[in-house]
């Protein structure tokens, strides 16, 4: 039997636009992107040219440094376009589609007769292998590692967050297959976390250990319950998947076709009607944004992935790879007078009790992308502890990675986390430091120079 | 609204990157972020930020500080007062004591924004907002009488030496107001100490006997004030330490708000109040057998473990670290009282001498942990060994 996890450091932030449980499906766009930028420390290697066609499953580009990992098509058309940042970095390959839904089909055997290579093989080929991450460091997973244990989060507890109960009730099938799959692939556990106070229909999951969590956010955060309940060590390797990956591994291995299915939820304060849409990996977000209602008035900022880890977008981007949140928020980019007085401007919310928002603690509040003020040097120690459920000291950690001083930071727990762990204190810090800026800095340093 | 943001945006062009006077623009920043919370916007990491920020946070630690200040401005005039005998009323002793400390506040404060600015100009980064707290902090912990330019040259000091050589705000290891006091303490004695510099204009007036409590008790004289009085903080003292009542408004204020540490609030009480029963039961002399109910209100315990010991900067900076520091703040000053008549006043030097040691202890608490996760490897290694 498992031990439950029961988080008491760390916070909810109580926004404004959470989505309706409405599932909606609306014609797909035509044009869909991938973007390497969504995997992180992969280095892009074109396999296509612009004027190719391609099916939903074949190649787009693979890993520079592991040539057996693939990113493929979501979609059957025509590679338009190429787009190139500086130094020629590859950061969109935009495929318009054909609507004729072709896709590379594999064969499939049964995999309950398959070991753990056949299975990553098949994995591998279809182009799903970016479904499986690691930690350390939130990369895509090596298959030619064999992970200690691999974690599937479903208790969602980042600011407007989804509820994968609702969004996965129709795909309970795939679900338990895409488990039993992964649980050939480690010599531990699949831990399959869910919420101690509704796990739903993930209590029944076979070949997992389910774990209850409860608590505040970061609780949902796959990295703090691998912290709780089997933390890594140095050269262990612990493979996460997202719920709806999962699903899409399952549907691999039912249909023999590449599976993008991708739920999102589009949420804010700038959303009229925040709701669930039935969407696909890549595909442009302007259909769901517009059918959303999203605020015409205000200048809004689109983040693939919620307020605090998400990445930019804009109101012409695409559906992320891995995000099931798409955030829209007003820009804050105005002024307030003398706002910096304790215990004015209440309507910001604070989890500081130099402020009364937290008076209004069951109302919904509006936030904008407003710093709030100005970049400072570290003075307030301890706020960082409060949000940080994690038996590592999370300011130290900064400072090491600041200094680049390898030693420390993997004394200090570098293996353990990972950006999106230190959203709540990027959001709560008092000298508007940039946590996870720092932490990503330094674990690509420590990719560089550790491996 | 709109008018004066304009005008400010209208004053800042030439102060723009690029511009004519590009290097001066973190003073013009100071002054308009005073004004208004800038219009940035997060550009990477979390893409919502909380209300709080530097300034916030200071200002906060400004209204804590209001009631024993106001309190020691009325005091200031109360003791001068009562000594000449005079008669007087609220309002006669709030001018004389503001009389005499404003201009203290004032000096403090240009003398400390003045360095803080070049320095800022200097090194191109913000003015931070910390010397708010500081420069109030200075004219507080010193003798009413204390000439102003010894202020203005002891903030120099605790600015230049204490905070800007170790890298500015953030980074200094002693809490720079009582570097300043720590240095004219030293610098000016005769200034700083004995039984003429307690009471305003004490050595103007003949007969006034202006000893601290604690200045008293290891003269050997007896003690004239009750408990309440000394609660209450109806005595001779540095300006604002001596009513415990505001400073508990005060720690209230910041424990509330979180800006202040309650950790190493309670740790210094617990660790002083121990000490000082300890004493009660060894009782040698006057100073020993001096009630440990009476140490925690008299002098400047109170206010320099509420404003003094919880400076973060200065601080140990872990939870379990605040303990520890806090509760040997409590023994050393309750030891520096007792042992070592030279220093009626121990409060300042076991801050001070805390400092020096809050990275050490610091050291022990994250290398504990350090050492708890290579255990943990060492234990898996063994396991698939």
């Amino acid at each position: 039997m498992s031990k439950d996890i029961h988080i008491r450091k760390g916070s909810n932030l109580n926004l404004e636009g959470e989505a309706n449980k409405i599932l909606v499906d609306i014609p797909v766009s035509k044009t869909f992107a991938l973007n390497p930028d969504d995997f992180f420390n992969i280095t892009p290697k074109l396999i296509v040219k612009e004027g190719d066609s391609v099916k939903k499953g074949s190649p787009l580009f693979f890993s520079k440094h592991n040539p057996r990992i693939h990113f493929v098509s979501p979609v059957s058309g025509e590679v338009t376009a190429i787009v190139r940042g500086a130094k020629r970095k590859i950061l969109q390959v935009i495929v318009t589609s054909d609507e004729l839904n072709e896709a590379v089909t594999h064969e499939v055997p049964n995999f309950e007769s398959l070991d753990a290579e056949a299975i990553k093989e098949i994995i591998l080929k279809s182009g799903s292998w970016p479904f499986i991450k690691q930690r350390p460091y939130n990369t895509v997973a090596q298959p030619e590692d064999t992970p200690k244990s691999i974690f599937i989060s479903t208790y969602a507890t980042a600011p407007l967050d989804v509820d994968f109960n609702f969004l996965l009730k129709n795909n309970k099938d795939d679900f338990q297959r895409g488990v039993s799959i992964l649980s050939k692939l480690t010599t531990g556990n699949v831990n399959l976390s869910a919420d101690e106070s509704f796990k739903g229909f993930f209590d029944s999951i076979q070949d997992a250990n389910i774990i209850g969590v409860s608590g505040p956010h970061p609780s949902g955060n796959v990295g703090v319950q691998i912290h709780n309940v089997d933390p890594i060590n140095y050269g262990e390797k612990v493979w996460v998947v997202n719920p709806e990956d999962v699903v899409n591994i399952g549907l691999l291995f039912s249909t023999g076709q590449f599976s993008a299915q991708r739920t999102v939820a589009v949420v804010g304060s700038s959303v009229n009607k925040p709701q669930y849409y039935k969407a696909t990996i890549g595909a442009a977000l302007q259909p769901y944004l517009e059918a959303s209602a999203i605020s015409l008035e205000e200048e809004v900022r689109v983040i693939n992935g919620d307020v605090l880890s998400g990445s930019i977008s804009s109101e012409e981007g695409y559906v992320g790879f891995y995000n099931n949140v798409v955030s829209v928020i007003p820009e804050g980019n105005h002024f307030r007078m003398f706002g910096w007085l304790p215990f004015v401007d209440n309507h910001v919310p604070s989890i500081s009790r130099t402020s009364f928002s937290w008076l209004f603690g069951s109302k919904k509040s509006k936030v904008t992308t407003n710093l709030n003020g100005e970049e400072r040097a570290l003075v307030v120690t301890g706020e960082m502890e409060k949000v940080f459920p994690m038996n590592i000291f999370p300011m130290q950690l900064i400072k090491a990675c600041l200094v680049e001083d390898i030693e420390r930071m993997e004394a200090l727990g570098i293996y353990e986390v990972v950006p999106e762990d230190f959203g709540l204190i990027d959001y709560a810090s008092t000298s508007k430091i940039e946590a996870q800026d720092i932490i990503k800095k330094g674990i690509e340093l420590m990719i560089k120079e550790v491996g | 609204m709109s008018f004066l943001r304009n005008k400010i945006d209208q004053i800042k062009k030439p102060f723009a990157k690029g511009e004519k006077w590009e290097k001066f623009a973190p003073a013009v920043n100071a002054f308009d972020t005073f004004l208004f919370v800038p219009n940035h916007t997060t550009h990477k990491g979390a893409h919502i930020r909380d209300a709080v920020d530097l300034k916030r946070t200071m200002v906060t630690v400004i209204i804590a500080l209001l009631p024993a200040l106001i309190y020691g401005i009325y005091n200031t005039g109360y003791q001068y007062f009562i000594q000449t005998g005079e008669a007087f009323t609220f309002l006669d002793a709030f001018i004389h004591g503001s009389w005499k400390i404003v201009p203290m506040i004032i000096v403090s404060y240009v003398v400390g924004l003045t360095i803080e600015f070049i320095f800022a100009i200097y090194r191109g980064h913000e003015v931070n907002e910390g010397y708010l707290v500081t420069g109030l902090l200075i004219p507080m912990i010193m003798p009413v009488d204390i000439p102003l330019w010894m202020v203005g040259i002891s903030t120099a000091f605790a600015v230049l030496i204490a905070k800007e050589a170790f890298g500015g705000t953030g980074m200094n290891i002693l809490n720079p107001a009582l570097t300043a006091r720590a240095f004219a303490f030293f610098a000016y004695p005769t200034y700083m100490s004995g039984n003429k510099v307690w009471v305003s204009e004490a050595s103007n007036v003949d007969a006034i006997s202006g000893e601290t409590i604690l200045g008293s008790l290891a003269a050997g004289n007896d003690v004239s004030y009750s408990m309440l009085e000394m609660f209450q903080g109806s005595i001779p003292g540095s300006i604002a330490e001596t009513s415990a009542l505001w400073i508990a408004v005060g720690a209230l204020i910041l424990i509330y708000t979180g800006v202040g540490s309650w950790r190493i609030i309670v740790g210094g009480i617990l660790g002083a109040a121990v000490m000082g029963f300890l004493f009660n039961l060894w009782g040698a002399n006057a100073l020993m057998s001096f009630s440990w109910m009476n140490h925690l209100v008299v002098g400047g315990f109170a206010f320099g473990i509420v404003f003094m010991a919880t400076d973060p900067v200065s601080a140990a900076q872990t939870n379990k670290g605040k303990w520890i520091y806090g509760i040997l703040v409590g023994i050393f000053c309750i030891l520096i009282r007792v042992f070592n008549p030279a220093y009626p006043e121990g409060v300042m030097l076991a801050i001070l001498l805390m400092n020096v040691f809050a990275p050490t202890i610091d050291h022990y608490v994250v290398e504990a942990n350090i050492s708890k996760r290579k255990k943990r490897w060492a234990s898996t290694q063994l396991k698939t060994a």
